[in-house]
């Protein structure tokens, strides 16, 4: 995968958590994601396609997505309920727009989100485009930002 | 002042509410996408739009298209994650009078609601 497609999603999570939450994230070294990896308890899930193509998964603990919703809500919600999945889903959505505002002269579009909640699962992506873990760190807890997009090969050259 | 909310995420909507209701404004009603906007504009009878763009069902980009092809000239802010300039234009030209990229803070969605009804008074 175009590691240029990672540093908007690390400077996309930062904003949206410092500006939505007032929470900063401290970001650790991306790595590729391998099946098998550590599962997840909470995932919010968006497709891109256009230019570039492919999902993007914003993945939590439990424990972290409980205090990520209590503040960006200003409730405490129970996972079970579902306005817990709308709020992790709106931050995956800020998330990938933010990043996909900063692909220079590509035209994508992105999916509405969709949330996985349940103990340790998977998120399998497609198989011919590798997915890179991007380890955050916030006041709340870790949490990952996967990330497995490509370039659209049949897509033609954008030329704004 | 009566505003709509037009947004398919509760939170988003709740946090809006949160802030217009700061700076005074009580008369709100929501709707979850552009068909349920549609749908409630003509008993509601807004004074003034937050629409999103993302949405299921219908999209905010065609709800404008529709709500100005009735005649509508209430005003309309698109707060929305798309923040490339070709789609700021794109909204702009489909009938948008302004534009808040998310995530934003209270300040700023104050600011261009302040903005944009300042604009259309004068």
């Amino acid at each position: 995968m175009d590691q240029s497609y990672i540093i908007p999603f690390i400077k996309s999570v930062q904003n949206v958590f410092e500006t939505m939450l007032q929470l900063p994230v401290q970001i650790g070294q991306p790595e590729i994601k391998h099946p098998g990896d550590s599962g997840h308890d909470v995932s919010a899930i968006i497709g891109m396609s256009g230019d570039v193509e492919g999902s993007v998964v914003l993945s939590f603990p439990t424990a972290t997505a409980t205090r990520v919703v209590a503040i960006f809500t200003g409730t405490e919600l129970d996972p079970g309920h579902e306005d817990f999945a709308d709020a992790v889903g709106e931050l995956v959505n800020m998330v990938s727009g933010g990043a996909k505002a900063q692909f220079s002269g590509k035209d994508v579009t992105i999916s509405c989100p969709s949330v996985v909640i349940g103990q340790s699962h998977q998120v399998y992506g497609r198989k011919d485009v590798v997915a890179i873990c991007i380890p955050c760190e916030s006041d709340c807890g870790q949490f990952n930002v996967e990330v497995s997009v490509r370039q659209d090969t049949s897509a033609p050259v954008a030329t704004n | 002042m009566k505003v709509m909310l037009v947004d398919d995420s509760k939170t988003m909507r709740n946090i809006q509410k949160g802030i217009l209701t700061q700076l005074g404004y009580t008369e709100l009603e929501e709707a979850c996408d552009g068909l349920d906007a549609l749908s409630k504009v003509g008993a509601f009878q807004p004074e003034l739009l937050l629409v999103d763009w993302n949405m299921p069902n219908m999209d905010g980009l065609t709800f404008v298209k529709k709500y100005r092809e009735q005649g509508h000239k209430t005003p309309i802010i698109m707060v929305t994650t798309e923040a490339e300039k070709s789609r700021v234009v794109e909204a702009i030209k489909a009938g948008v009078n302004n534009y808040v990229v998310k995530p934003f803070t209270p300040d700023l969605l104050g600011e261009r609601i302040k903005e944009t009804l300042s604009r259309i008074a004068a």
